[in-house]
């Protein structure tokens, strides 16, 4: 088994629920009383597909206009980036567009993108169409996904994306930011997953 | 130039037209925001509104304009608006540049108070933005919306200002410690000294709970003034979102360095010990040395024990007008004048409703600007309110504010105050922290 540690960075609007989205993820938890992140929040967690484990080092920013300037010091060196929006509002799927072209100016090295259109659980509210966003996705080569950090509905799967697009990505030799490492010791916390690419199964009720 | 119950004669205008404006209903329909007693309001020198402490800015544009055209008529004539009086209320300004911030009140405060409330107000939009940047934003454009970028930070502004209005530590400019023993409070910064002296560029490393101070660890030649570590405690108190991970935060120290930014390695011990440990640099790419600096960290104070000590006070307080138990002293303010730390017991009652500590908590602003303002160079000050009697005495060493039974007499709140101070003495380790160490 060897081991390859990435960085990831979650990108969009303040109020998205970019930080609800990885604190379901790795603290397994929701609160509706989140408050706004200042600056960014650090997490680790480990994933195993097949016979890899792999690190994410998650860094999830504040959307606040103010941090915009500081953004390049957390997606510097990232292998994937979450462009996270709210499917009720409209201003901040555009608002990951204009994430997308920073990156693209920005950063040299391939990325693993995925785009999270996020409480779905509001569906009634909905603003923007899967439609929309799918195609949106499909133009920029990112993975489109649509989550609820309430309901705990399709977050697995797109952090598993960033782990088997990181896999794909450090057998590439051009990738140098992907440390790759033979697996010496156990670290806790590591959830296993088969290698299940997502098919074209319905998705489940709530998503 | 301080204007005094303006007359309709002068050329100006001013007290009718301020008055019209705060007290008619032709602004707003939501007047929920004219009940309150004290406003703030910030705008830029373009009349545009920044920050309004109740109601929204949006809706109150009239009145800022009419702010800013009275601070302009000041300014043309080569004169600075400082305060206007009209009826109960006082209007207090302050400039700072492209901006400006006023403070309406109509509660007897000082005038010298609201200039400090809003210069506290002014450090605290600087510690969000740096001087740098607010300084070239309006120059590149004078009618820039400094909201874009205030979004999310008024709570920031909102939590200050219950602070400065609430905490004896704003009055006294001073610092609160959480009670430890020394020897814990020693192996404490030493954990962190070892830990961290290597790290180069780390200039602080401050370790708090509650809102009081554990320790203080500064880089040599580096000090850090009070009212920088209240906007410090005012940030990590203002967010919960610091106990969910590692945050990774600028903030700017506006009597530290204004131009600049220091990046904050922020997160609480452990999830049972809610003490909140700030590691702060110049360098903006020490973020995973310094996360491993506060695995390590943590992991001695658990192996030394001070982790359940520091846990234990957190929810034990140890300090209460009972500890004292000196009967006729109801309640006191103890600054130590070298470090600057305060000692601040819970208000016990009849004390402890919001009005009344809001009230004991003016009695102790009027002591206290009566022993500093002027040139009398007064000692001690004797004074009686209509439910207590208060002293304020200051020393080379100390400053001390005392409230006391009502029908004391002078020989025996003299006793008393004696008693209290050699109470104070003997706790003197652990409420203070004698010096402050240095990596
Ligand atoms: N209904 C609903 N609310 C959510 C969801 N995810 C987050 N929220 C709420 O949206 C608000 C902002 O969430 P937060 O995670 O702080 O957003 P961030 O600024 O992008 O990090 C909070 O009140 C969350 O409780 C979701 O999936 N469904
Ligand atoms: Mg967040």
């Amino acid at each position: 088994m060897k081991t390859i540690e990435g960085k990831v960075v979650v990108l969009g609007a303040q109020g998205v629920g970019k930080t609800s989205l990885v604190v379901r993820y790795i603290g397994k938890m929701f609160s509706h009383h989140i408050s706004p992140t200042i600056g960014a929040s650090f997490f680790t967690c480990n994933i195993n597909v097949d016979d890899t484990r792999v690190r994410l080092q998650v860094w999830d920013t504040a959307g606040q206009e103010r941090f915009r300037s500081m953004a390049p010091m957390y997606y510097r060196n990232a292998n994937a980036a979450l462009l996270v929006f709210d499917i009720t509002q409209p201003t901040s799927f555009a608002s990951i567009k204009s994430w997308v072209k920073e990156l693209q100016r920005n950063v040299e090295e391939p990325l693993v993108l995925c785009v999270v259109g996020n409480k779905t659980d509001l569906e009634s509210q909905r603003k923007v169409t899967r439609e929309e966003a799918e195609q949106y996705a499909i133009s920029i080569a990112a993975t489109y996904f649509e989550s609820s950090a309430l309901n705990d509905c399709g977050i697995e799967d797109v952090f598993l994306c960033c782990a088997s697009g990181m896999i794909t990505l450090s057998q590439d030799k051009l990738v140098k930011t992907l440390r790759v490492t033979p697996l010496n010791q156990e670290r806790e916390g590591s959830r296993t997953h088969l290698h299940q690419v997502p098919t074209n199964e319905k998705p489940p009720l709530c998503c | 130039m301080i204007m005094e119950n303006v007359n309709n004669s002068s050329g100006m205008n001013t007290e009718s037209n301020t008055h019209d404006v705060l007290d008619s209903d032709q602004i707003t329909n939501d007047e929920s925001w004219k009940n309150k007693s004290r406003h703030i309001f910030i705008f830029s020198s373009a009349g545009k509104p920044v920050y309004s402490r109740y109601g929204c800015e949006d809706e109150l544009v009239t009145l800022f304009g009419v702010m800013q055209a009275l601070v302009s008529f000041v300014q043309d004539n080569d004169d600075a608006i400082e305060a206007i009086f009209f009826g109960n209320k006082l209007l207090v300004f302050l400039i700072k540049g492209p901006i400006i911030l006023v403070a309406v009140s109509r509660n007897k405060e000082s005038v010298k108070f609201l200039v400090k409330q809003l210069m506290y107000v002014y450090n605290q939009v600087v510690s969000v933005l740096t001087l740098t940047r607010v300084t070239r934003i309006f120059e590149q454009r004078l009618n820039y919306d400094l909201r874009r970028l205030l979004a999310g930070s008024e709570r920031l502004i909102d939590h200050l200002l219950t602070f400065t209005e609430n905490q004896p530590e704003f009055l006294l400019d001073g610092i609160s410690c959480l009670p430890l023993s020394s020897a814990v409070r020693e192996s404490i910064s030493q954990a962190i000294i070892s830990t961290c002296s290597k790290i180069k560029n780390l200039v602080f490393a401050i370790l708090i709970a509650n809102d009081k101070l554990i320790t203080l660890i500064h880089m040599k030649k580096y000090v850090i003034k009070p009212s920088d570590l209240h906007l410090i405690i005012n940030m990590v108190s203002s967010f919960e979102s610091f106990k969910t991970a590692e945050s990774w935060t600028p903030i700017c120290l506006p009597n530290f360095d204004s131009s600049g930014y220091l990046h904050g390695h922020v997160s609480y011990l452990t999830e049972e010990c809610q003490a909140c440990l700030l590691l702060l640099t110049v360098d903006a790419d020490l973020f995973h040395e310094l996360s491993e600096a506060k695995k390590k960290i943590t992991e001695k104070l658990q192996r030394n024990q001070s982790i359940n000590v520091i846990s234990n006070v957190i929810s034990n307080p140890v300090l209460t007008m009972n500890n004292v138990n000196i009967s006729t002293v109801r309640h006191f303010l103890y600054k130590c004048k070298k470090s600057s730390h305060i000692l601040a017991p819970p208000m016990p009652p009849p004390y402890d409703t919001p009005e009344n500590s809001i009230e004991l908590l003016q009695h102790y602003q009027i002591l206290h600007s009566a022993m500093k303002d002027g040139s009398s160079n007064l000692r001690l000050i004797f004074q009686q309110f209509k439910t207590e009697v208060m002293l304020g005495y200051v020393t080379e060493k100390f400053e001390l504010y005392v409230t006391l039974d009502p029908l004391i007499s002078k020989a025996s709140s003299t006793d008393a105050v004696d008693k209290l101070i050699r109470w104070i003495q003997k706790e003197e380790d652990k409420f203070f922290i004698p010096h402050v160490p240095n990596f």
